[in-house]
């Protein structure tokens, strides 16, 4: 079968039907924080049982694509990120629609997860083969220095006071530490508690300390929780097409990130949004607008986190390793069908395959229609309900989502105090991003620093390891870049400026 | 008072009596069954799980419904076991060495002794793993290279105290080796590393030598036979190590569950490993299926525990 047959196959009108209600589903999941891609695959296994692969994997590729952007609607409206993926979606999104841009965020997201998440698509249909290796390319010390990098943010995202976001980081790797360790199994900072065993889920801990604040602050101020423009005025949709036309090369960027971080198979969406965001603001001219509502920063974020989809899948089929954590999922669920993944699937098996890539991307491009309307109804739900029906069912929500991430109680306590503790720091001037930031990458960062550090002392070469491995010295020269740039652009401007004085 | 404690007494025997009556005498499994993994989705625990889903389906007319409680390496789940109603239609995925060593490294909630084990189904049996371009072509390479360079040869591996690193632990003293262990955050990463050549081999399972069965080797496999998947691949005990190990797999209900129940389910799941069926599938895959009923538990665990704890003192994980 040629290409244009794999694609006539994945056109069928039960294979749009899986896409569309796939996209839709998923989108719903997603916009409710605790529901996660993960989650939401998962319970859909024993419905795959008796489905064609290609079937079951549009099906699970449809939701988890939805998933991915759903998350960006809590983020936006709610400051709370419905999946990791969609953290740095709250940076400007949320800032968005607290001026009224709510409707223009969400319609910016949606365009920006269509083009980032065919973006992806294609590298997975064109390029997959090749690109796979990148995830092999990637040993304990990249993994070391990438966590670094994403650490490096925090001197952007805490403007003005640094120490402050130190302080923040510094809690959150704390954090990441308490639990049975990862690695070396010790017990840590569990205080003899047993509820503290199983450490601080990330999601709860989103959900804590990004969304908990937002209530509170709800309920003790009288104003409304956004600002509402009188007069109706649709999806917006010529004005984010031309601002998405205007920042096209941060989109392709952002994209290209989301693919690349997508194949890392120990880096997922949070991470790709983080770096793409960065990068985002880096190589912007109004730097000092991101974290205020720029729109460029919900582009950057949108676009990444749907390019993992396409980048996530390409070393679970191509190498048998599961590129995100919904992809350990839908390997496993191809397993339990009898379908081997390696190099072979590309060329054996491609009436799978294909037919599957092409269902991707049909699922992405009905991403558009459909995540316009759900999400026009999730701006206007949020926008028009009245506080006080508001703030109970947001809370409700977040205590159903918490503990369905692992059927646990006492995450929903932890996610509870963290919020509060959260809400007070806010008081203080202490904001959750460098705390979620330390809490995320701190367990990646010690895992890789731990191993590189033993296998460099198996090999009688820590210098080597750490500094001698190219991909290492390339994301060491980024940190480096990201460190002193601003040190270095404001020597320019104050030279610049005093050039002129003379 | 003491009639009415009696008739308390009395009452409550009754209850129980009608209980597993009606449990006996209705078709049981009734309603469907929540076969909690207390681990993420995705692993090993939950492939495995999701192959008994179906035939359990087929078999006894009712669903499995699996869901995950993952945390603290499957301590999470563990020591809320027993607060689940022993109703019979509670059960929980149970892993070796896991609810041996967890319980001795510290307090993680649970007792080994105070889980009821119905059944172990099945084993991934531990395997020397080398990528296809390894130099190394058989275990003696391995030996050779090890002890002219000791601790300079690398294995992945996943988790510490875990099957893997017990496994290497007790290799390295058989065979009077030092290698490096290098822990990773599961199978699939230690994989990735091996994959990437980051490390020189990787303590894994036969199930990674089925998984990518195109892009590595496997020297050695922990098995008393070899495995029908592998028929080239000796074990251990060919070798003259006298290593017989992995992952062990199975599953427990509350504590609360009453004698007829569990009776029951052991033979329901040991059904299900009788089908020809699902050995197939399983041992595709690179598992190895045992049969360990519910009256053969006691035994099985004794003499695992002696082998687990004696290797997780070698290996400094418990003291």
């Amino acid at each position: 079968m040629n290409s244009l047959g794999y694609l006539l196959a994945a056109l069928t009108p039960y294979h749009v039907a899986l896409a569309l209600g796939g996209v839709v589903a998923g989108t719903v999941v997603g916009s409710l924080p605790g529901l996660t891609a993960t989650m939401a695959v998962a319970v859909l296994i024993p419905v795959t049982f008796s489905m064609e692969p290609a079937s079951a994997l549009i099906l699970m590729g449809a939701i988890y694509t939805g998933a991915i952007y759903g998350g960006a609607y809590a983020a936006i409206l709610l400051n709370t990120p419905g999946t990791p993926s969609a953290i740095a979606t709250t940076f400007d999104g949320f800032p968005m629609a607290k001026r009224g841009d709510g409707d223009l965020a969400i319609t910016l997201a949606c365009i920006a997860s269509v083009c980032g998440g065919l973006v992806g698509a294609v590298f997975l249909l064109s390029l997959a083969p090749p690109l796979a290796n990148v995830a092999l390319a990637f040993g304990p010390v990249e993994y070391f220095w990438l966590a670094i990098l994403g650490l490096t943010l925090i001197s952007a995202l805490s403007q003005g006071n640094l120490l402050k976001g130190l302080i923040g980081a510094c809690f959150g790797l704390l954090l990441s530490c308490i639990g049975v360790a990862e690695i070396s199994a010790d017990v840590r900072l569990t205080f003899g508690s047993q509820t503290l065993l199983g450490g601080i889920e990330v999601v709860s801990a989103l959900i804590g300390l990004y969304c908990v604040p937002v209530l509170i602050d709800l309920v003790a101020t009288p104003d409304r929780h956004l600002k509402v423009e009188e007069a109706s005025r649709g999806f917006r949709l010529r004005e984010a097409l031309n601002i998405s036309w205007r920042s096209k090369f941060n989109l392709a960027r952002s994209s290209v990130i989301g693919t690349l971080v997508g194949i890392l198979p120990g880096a997922g969406g949070s991470i790709a949004g983080l770096v793409a965001y960065s990068e985002a603001r880096r190589s912007s001219k109004q730097q000092e607008r991101f974290g205020g509502g720029a729109p460029e920063g919900v582009q950057a974020t949108e676009s990444a986190n749907n390019a993992t989809v396409g980048g996530g899948f390409i070393p679970t089929l191509v190498l048998g390793i599961p590129g995100t954590p919904p992809d350990a999922v839908i390997l496993g669920a191809l397993l339990i069908q009898g379908v081997r993944t390696g190099p072979n699937l590309f060329t054996e098996h491609g009436s799978i395959v294909y037919v599957f890539i092409w269902g991707l991307l049909l699922a992405t491009v009905l991403m558009l229609p459909t995540g316009l309307l759900i999400g026009r109804y999730a701006y206007r739900s949020i926008v028009t309900v009245p506080k006080a029906m508001l703030v109970p069912t947001v809370a409700f929500m977040t205590l159903i989502g918490t503990y369905s991430i692992r059927n646990s109680v006492s995450d929903v306590v932890i996610m509870t105090i963290l919020g509060v503790l959260g809400w007070v720091l806010g008081r203080f001037g202490f904001s959750a991003s460098p705390i979620v930031l330390g809490l995320i990458l701190g367990s990646i960062a010690e895992q890789g620093f731990v191993q590189g550090w033993i296998i460099g002392a198996a090999a009688d070469n820590l210098w080597g390891q750490f500094f001698g491995r190219p991909i290492s010295l390339g994301i060491f020269a980024f940190i480096l870049l990201s460190l002193f740039s601003p040190l270095l652009l404001n020597r320019l401007r104050v030279k610049r400026e005093f050039a002129r004085a003379d | 008072m003491f009639t009415s404690k009696k008739r308390g007494i009395f009452t409550a025997l009754a209850a129980a009596l009608a209980l597993t009556a009606s449990v006996a005498s209705a078709e049981y499994p009734e309603k469907p069954i929540s076969y909690v993994i207390p681990f993420g989705p995705g692993g090993e625990s939950d492939i495995t799980a999701r192959h008994q889903q179906a035939f359990f389906k087929k078999k006894f007319g009712q669903d499995l419904v699996i869901s995950y409680k993952p945390g603290g390496g499957g301590a999470v789940g563990w020591s809320q076991l027993n607060d689940m109603p022993g109703d019979g239609y509670n059960i929980m995925g149970i892993n070796l060495p896991h609810i041996i060593v967890k319980p001795l490294q510290k307090d993680v909630g649970f007792k080994t002794d105070e889980l009821a084990l119905i059944y172990m189904f099945h084993y991934t049996p531990d395997a020397v793993v080398v990528s296809d371009d390894s130099p190394f072509k058989t275990l003696q390479d391995v030996i050779d290279h090890a002890k002219s360079n000791p601790g300079k040869i690398t294995f992945s591996g996943s988790g510490k105290g875990t099957a893997n690193h017990l496994a290497q632990v007790t290799f390295d003293k058989l065979a009077g080796v030092k290698t490096t262990y290098v822990a990773f955050k599961g199978t699939g990463a230690s994989v990735t590393a091996l994959l990437g050549n980051q490390v020189t081999g990787q303590w894994g399972y036969t199930s990674v030598g089925a998984k990518h069965a195109d892009k590595v080797r496997l020297l050695a496999v922990a098995m008393e036979q070899r495995h029908p998947r592998f028929p080239d691949v000796p074990t251990f005990k060919e070798l003259g190590f006298d290593i017989v190990s992995g992952a062990y797999r199975g599953i427990a209900v509350p504590n609360s569950t009453p004698e007829n129940v569990r009776e029951k389910l052991s033979s329901m799941i040991g059904q299900i490993n009788a089908d020809p069926a699902f050995k197939q599938k399983m041992e595709n895959d690179g598992f190895a299926l045992v049969d360990v009923d519910y009256k053969g538990m006691k035994a099985f665990m004794d003499e695992k525990r002696q082998a687990y704890v004696a290797a997780a003192k070698e290996a400094g994980v418990i003291k």
